[in-house]
């Protein structure tokens, strides 16, 4: 009530919540995504987005194949220590703001695969938003894994005022 | 580093890369074209994108525990891959598989066949720009890994296919959800000739492109449904029959010009010669005996009671485990000890089949196949998929060795694709049916 | 032309070459002096035994026997529905070969496989290099004396 301790927050801060909240949820449900597909996981990639369990009923039907383009990066499938430098530059060259979804646990972790050839989780390369685990996860739970991105971006600070200084 | 494309171009064309991160190039191949306008002049494949070291760490698991990692490998058609590893081994061991377990390999493989064939047309279709195609197929795809899930427990990655025979029997409600699937891939099939046999757009990009003689696809080792649609008749379930595809009628495509479109037409008619091998066998399953289904307490409770009583208890097995009650094993797995995992209820019950069990995943006792080689080759989506297994006595392999189809159809495709426009890639990459997973093991 | 007589055949062709002959379930196989490889190959190919396809070509490792390595080639029939086995072995101070991108085009991609994955040198291969791995990576994985998960990234990890 009367803390002089704490600082009020100004009267404005409401609009840009509220506006942070728009811009989050003009985001989550127009999700563009790049499907890196190298694996067995792709063929649960094709089941998650074809007319059985449909993605473009969450808005992220769109599939670009092109990073520029692309705001999601869909990582699924195994990626070997060759395709890594190849991953990399796709990461680098998608815009802000990109996510990154590491579907499938050869992504997560490099799954079955503790070997010479194999990159132990993506997470060693690009940084992750959301994990989809499963050999290969079943299209219900993609949808899931989709869902709680789309939760993350909801929620996300949304890098929008002109003021904010960078790091 | 530069390869060899780079040294050996001209100055006065272009290179392109089709990279590895490609819609067209199913994941991980790169494709560097010379061009002199949209002719391709030159071009060198680059493979190895997807090499997971399989040969390698199948020398670190036993027989049994690297089953997961043979359905990895052609990711489409994985109960094939399951079946040819299997087969080996038992080539090894000498084992005589029951009668309703061979139908019912020859089922599901069938059925795999088919989901691989429609995933390639697919595919193929859909970068040519026919999408409906594509989603027609993935429906007729759900329906027949509806089935495979219901049976095996996975929609792809099943393990299904033992050492022995198969996992489990077939349920209750198999053939209602098997005459579905096959009315639903029969009807998707008649559209999809309807939509594509005749289409003026298709043609053009097929007919005629990518020619390949018979003498070429010989020598390039080529198999299964690329070498038919050069008029080749061979396919190792009728050159070499296995299972009991010599006592199913069913016939063998073949092309005539060794072009794209025949590879598509080819793989058309062997999903309908599929689904023939399907309904036989569907029919002429021999019976199987009636599962004995303990009331019985959980195994944990039951082993408890008998602890405390010291009387045996009928336990009741997890429904994750029904097929494969022990009165089932007749039916599905080659009697004997050391090659199979024995039933739950003896394991549960009786001491002796606890130690069977014990020393069945016991490293350095389990299956060990006497010191020698074999190989032996099954009919893959692809064609003759071919194991090499060097034993060396002991519970894991020595080496392994996969005889990939689609390495071979793909070390022509630079052959294929020269004098060709950067267009005709797709269509010509399609065709051949590329799995990273069986190309770069 | 029967399946025994194959072997026969080819004992009585190049006594000095052929090593050993057997069948093992089923499957012949033949054990011949490396330096014979490309002499018998054209013989199998042209000859009677008419063994148009090259199946497969790959190599075993048997760490601590002398030879160490073991080529073994998979040739096949069309016309006569046989498959044959050729094996020879490869010492580890010559390992070098003859290469048989001459006779079957597909022994291109498959020796560069084996000396990407074991080192093994093919004589006569027009282009040979890595397959699987990649430039830069040191040393034949699928040789017994590489480690499993000794790992050699392109790029630098984190973690």
């Amino acid at each position: 009530m009367t803390e002089k301790k704490k600082k009020h927050p100004p009267a404005g801060q409401f609009i840009t919540t509220q506006f942070n909240s728009l811009l989050g949820w003009a985001r989550k449900f127009s999700l563009f995504h790049y499907p890196f597909v190298t694996a067995c996981c792709g063929m649960e990639y094709m089941s998650a987005a074809c007319a059985h369990f449909d993605i473009d009923r969450f808005g992220a039907g769109w599939t670009r194949f092109s990073p520029r383009q692309s705001d999601m990066l869909l990582v699924v499938g195994t990626i070997s220590q060759k395709e890594a430098p190849v991953l990399r530059t796709v990461y680098d060259q998608m815009t802000e703001p990109k996510w990154v979804i590491a579907f499938g646990t050869c992504a997560v972790s490099g799954g079955i695969y503790d070997n010479y050839a194999v990159v132990q989780g993506i997470d060693q390369i690009i940084p992750v938003d959301v994990y989809i685990p499963g050999c290969p996860p079943r299209p219900e739970t993609v949808l899931d894994g989709l869902l709680k991105l789309q939760e993350k971006i909801q929620h996300q600070d949304h890098d929008w005022r002109w003021k904010k200084k960078r790091s | 580093m530069p390869t060899r494309i780079q040294k050996q171009a001209r100055q006065d064309t272009m290179l392109l890369n089709m990279g590895p991160s490609h819609p067209a190039m199913h994941g991980t191949i790169r494709i560097m074209l010379e061009l002199d306008g949209e002719r391709i002049v030159n071009s060198e494949v680059e493979v190895g994108y997807l090499h997971r070291g399989f040969e390698k760490t199948c020398e670190y698991r036993t027989y049994f525990s690297l089953l997961p990692y043979t359905d990895r490998l052609n990711y489409v058609s994985p109960l094939i891959n399951n079946l040819g590893y299997v087969m080996t081994v038992e080539k090894m061991l000498g084992v005589e598989v029951p009668e309703r377990a061979q139908f019912i390999r020859v089922l599901m493989s069938e059925l795999s066949r088919i989901s691989d064939h429609l995933t390639c047309l697919a595919a193929m279709a859909m970068e040519c720009g026919a999408f409906t195609v594509f989603l027609y197929k993935m429906k007729a795809r759900e329906f027949l890994w509806d089935v495979i899930e219901q049976t095996t427990g996975a929609r792809m990655t099943t393990s299904y296919i033992r050492i022995g025979g198969v996992r489990a029997d077939l349920h209750p409600g198999f053939d209602t959800v098997l005459k579905k699937a096959v009315e639903e891939t029969r009807s998707v099939l008649k559209d999809v000739h309807g939509l594509l046999d005749k289409n003026k757009i298709f043609l053009n990009r097929t007919r005629d492109v990518a020619v390949i003689s018979r003498d070429d696809a010989v020598s390039f080792g080529w198999t299964g449904p690329c070498l038919r649609s050069t008029g080749v008749s061979y396919d190792v379930r009728k050159a070499h029959p296995y299972l009991v595809y010599d006592r199913l009628k069913w016939e063998v495509p073949l092309g005539e010009r060794g072009d794209n479109y025949d590879r598509y037409l080819v793989r058309m008619k062997e999903m309908e010669q599929s689904l023939r091998i399907i309904e036989q066998a569907a029919v002429r399953l021999p019976k199987s005996s009636r599962a004995f289904i303990a009331a019985g307490l959980p195994p944990a409770q039951a082993i408890r009671e008998s602890r405390r009583r010291r009387v045996r208890t009928d336990i009741a097995l997890s429904p994750n485990l029904e097929g494969s009650e022990g009165s089932r094993y007749p039916n599905i797995l080659a009697s004997g000890k050391g090659f199979v995992v024995p039933p739950k209820e003896e394991t549960y019950t009786t001491i002796e089949g606890l130690i069977d069990h014990f020393k069945f995943f016991m490293r350095g006792h389990g299956l060990r196949p006497p010191k020698g080689e074999a190989y032996f080759a099954v009919e893959g989506g692809n064609g003759e998929l071919g194991f090499y297994i060097v034993s060396d006595g002991t519970d894991r392999p020595y080496r392994l060795h996969l005889r990939a189809p689609c390495f071979h159809i793909v070390s022509a495709l630079e052959q294929l694709i020269r004098g060709r426009y950067v267009a005709d890639v797709i269509p010509t990459f399609g065709s051949m049916n590329m799995i990273g997973g069986e190309l770069d093991r | 032309m029967e399946e025994k007589t194959i072997l026969e055949r080819l004992s009585k062709e190049f006594p000095g070459g052929v090593r050993e002959t057997a069948t093992s379930l089923g499957d012949e196989v033949v054990a011949i002096d490396k330096g014979a490889l490309l002499q018998i190959a054209a013989f199998l190919r042209d000859g009677p035994g008419k063994f148009s396809m090259l199946l497969d070509l790959t190599c075993v490792d048997y760490a601590g026997e002398e030879p160490r390595f073991e080529m073994v080639y998979h040739l096949f029939s069309l016309l006569r529905n046989q498959r044959l086995r050729v094996k020879t072995r490869l010492s580890e101070s010559d390992l070098r070969i003859s290469s048989l991108t001459s006779l079957w085009k597909n022994a291109d991609w498959l020796e560069r496989e084996v000396y990407d994955l074991f080192g093994v040198h093919f004589e006569g291969h027009p282009d040979l290099r890595r397959l699987f791995m990649y430039d830069g990576f040191e040393g034949h994985p699928l040789r017994k004396d590489y480690p499993l998960r000794r790992r050699q990234p392109l790029i630098r990890l984190k973690e």
